[in-house]
């Protein structure tokens, strides 16, 4: 998926365009399952995310699940999956409502301060997972899950005890100081956090197509152990890519809570799914910049659009859930995480099989 | 504050993840990393609970669970094991599809959102003080052990999974091998969720294994996939959910004790993973 020139045929015969086209034919057959009218039902997707009403909500929603999808590309692009990132989302979401509460400074610079705090608290928290993998042995899969788990909790507690709204009777924190809040273009819900996210982007991409860093941690994606024998130290790259993870995961955090409710209410960040839909976006991309970013708008869309469907059609939003999975599961079959040239691969297997079929 | 009780509680509360960890350890024998253990669960869940409710009999129930859950096993099997595709990423695609298709089906099927409970829902009769599938689980342990250590099958699944070249010169096909270990996995996945669904509880939930399928992958891990490994992991875990419950009692918060058992078990793989670098004396 490099830059070679795109020829229809290419873009028919690639593994993205199969996948995305078989879940769309799949949930064409669950609606007719269901008895509602596919065509009527993904139109309401559409209409309903992209139309004037909707937009709002699909940038609003789109910035999350980027930040997300580049939080876990990132790492994914030497070949390291971070399953921690509701630990390291919901880590900077308390951290950024605790600033946001408790600094005595101007309100816009307590704004500046808690998006801080939100990316240093995951960032930090993204690194201990990182340890364990180096220092330890846990496998970071498994670092990174299991760390997260404790990190709602704790969330989960200082927001019922000593964070907690007095007199609500919701888990959730007082709502932040006026002012301190990331500013919203218009009347939109749309805020300078969508800016903050697509800044990561760019950041993201010039740093995969055109410095030394980029080069290494592509390197290591597509076959670790040479990049390990040209001189990649593995332990300190995936600290430095885990630590960037963690601190993008806290700034969906930050922004999370700098915006509408204002406020840090438990489970809130992470009932949308913005990690695992952040995740397949960043898999269906194979951790490539730019198809990061459209991957994530592909699948701000049908979230956003999924709920007016539900409106329109009466079938249950999960719907697009099951579609986002299922891309997936096509995507995988086809794919591996360390991408080896196709060419090499098919070459391998077929020695493999020569060497089944003599034995 | 350890007694008979809390032993018996980590008991009913390991059936579940014991049953998946099993099915975890076939597979990583065979050689197929499976982490969609959350997935094939959850779908047990589900179906156990729909098939106990339309025929009334929670026994076909679990029998439904199982053939679901190794009817959806096929996607990992067919992914990984014919179309050579990552496990790793169907297996994080098994378990969101799982948790979508399920909501999605609650709705659909059952008209509610989050939750289904009825008291007309029957569940598993427990047999002597413990549900049937707490029995079938650690008869499954003793037969895995046997198996794996002692019956050509056994010898013949390792083989696949350490030297499948080796393994296919000997005749020995490592494609049926793989096949027959992930499917296995979704029998005992679809049986740990109907366990969950009908024995644990008696109800269905969105998203209600929880994580339980990928502690059941760490417990492999923990106990290197050995069966009588995979239990004291199983153990372990069940025994730190149990004493959490008792120290909430005693006045510590819910949150501290919902942390507890990952807790514990990252620090156990801390000691094991520890402990076998030093006899080895090679770093991993």
């Amino acid at each position: 998926m490099a830059a070679s020139p795109v020829s229809p045929v290419r873009v028919l015969r690639s593994p993205v365009f199969f996948s995305v086209a078989a879940a769309v034919v799949i949930g064409a057959l669950f609606l007719i399952g269901t008895g509602a009218d596919p065509v009527a039902a993904y139109r309401a997707v559409i209409t309903g995310s992209l139309g004037s009403a909707g937009i709002g909500s699909t940038l609003t929603t789109g910035t999350s699940v980027l930040g997300m999808a580049l939080a876990l590309a990132i790492p994914l692009r030497a070949g390291l999956i971070n399953l921690g990132g509701d630990g390291q989302l919901v880590l900077g979401g308390i951290s950024a409502a605790a600033v946001g509460l408790y600094s005595p400074l101007p309100a816009p610079l307590t704004t500046v301060l808690a998006v801080l705090a939100a990316m240093a608290a995951g960032a930090l928290y993204a690194a201990l997972a990182a340890l364990c993998d180096i220092r330890f042995g846990v496998p970071l899969l498994v670092s990174s899950l299991l760390l997260s788990y404790p990190a709602s909790s704790l969330a989960s507690y200082l927001v019922r005890y000593p964070l907690k709204e007095p007199g609500s009777s919701l888990p959730q924190t007082r709502r932040l100081p006026d002012g301190v809040e990331l500013p919203a273009f218009g009347t939109s819900t749309v805020t300078v956090g969508l800016v903050l996210v697509a800044l990561a982007a760019v950041a993201y991409h010039v740093v995969d197509s055109r410095t030394a860093v980029g080069y290494e941690m592509r390197m290591t994606g597509l076959n670790p152990r040479f990049s390990a024998y040209a001189g990649v130290a593995r332990g300190p790259q995936t600290l430095r890519l885990m630590a960037v993870s963690g601190a993008l995961a806290g700034l969906v955090g930050a922004v999370g809570v700098l915006s509408f409710p204002y406020r840090f209410l438990d489970g809130s960040l992470t009932a949308p799914g913005y990690t695992w839909t952040g995740l397949t976006a960043a898999l269906l991309a194979a951790a490539a910049p730019l198809g990061t970013v459209l991957a994530s708008f592909f699948f701000a869309v049908l979230q956003v659009g999924g709920l007016s469907m539900e409106r329109t059609t009466e079938v249950p939003r999960e719907l697009t859930q099951v579609l986002q999975a299922i891309v997936i599961v096509f995507l995988a079959a086809r794919l591996r995480i360390t991408w080896r040239p196709k060419k090499r691969r098919d070459a391998a297997e077929q020695l493999t099989t020569e060497k089944a079929e003599a034995a | 504050m350890f007694d008979s009780d809390l032993v018996l509680s980590a008991l009913r509360a390991l059936t579940p993840i014991l049953l998946a960890a099993l099915g975890g350890a076939l597979c990583e024998r065979a050689g197929v990393f499976n982490i969609g253990l959350e997935g094939m669960m959850l779908m047990g869940c589900f179906t156990a609970v729909a098939t106990s409710w339309f025929t009334g009999s929670p026994w076909l129930g679990v029998l439904a669970a199982a053939l679901a859950a190794a009817a959806y096993s096929l996607i990992l099997a067919v992914g990984a094991v014919t179309l050579k595709g990552d496990a790793v990423v169907l297996g994080v695609a098994m378990n969101l599809l799982a948790v979508g298709l399920t909501s999605f089906l609650l709705r659909t099927v059952f008209g509610v959102q989050g939750t289904f409970d009825d008291p007309d829902l029957l569940g598993l009769t427990e047999i002597a003080g413990f549900s049937p599938l707490t029995w079938l689980s650690w008869a499954a342990v003793g037969v895995a052990a046997v198996l794996l250590s002692r019956h050509a099958w056994g010898l013949r699944l390792r083989g696949v999974g350490e030297a499948p070249d080796a393994a296919a010169t000997l005749g020995v096909s490592p494609t049926k091998y793989k096949y027959g270990a992930v499917l296995v996995s979704g029998v005992l996945c679809g049986l740990a969720g109907a366990q969950l669904a009908l024995g644990n509880v008696t109800l269905f939930s969105e998203n209600m294994t929880a994580g339980r399928g990928w502690i059941a992958v760490v417990a492999v891990m923990l106990g290197r996939a050995l069966p009588l490994g995979v239990l004291l992991a199983a153990l372990l875990f069940g025994l730190a959910e149990a004493a959490g419950f008792r120290l909430q009692g005693l006045g510590l918060p819910q949150q501290a004790t919902d942390a507890a058992p990952y807790v514990v078990t990252l620090i156990a793989l801390f000691l094991t993973t520890a402990r076998r670098r030093r006899t080895t004396g090679a770093s991993a």
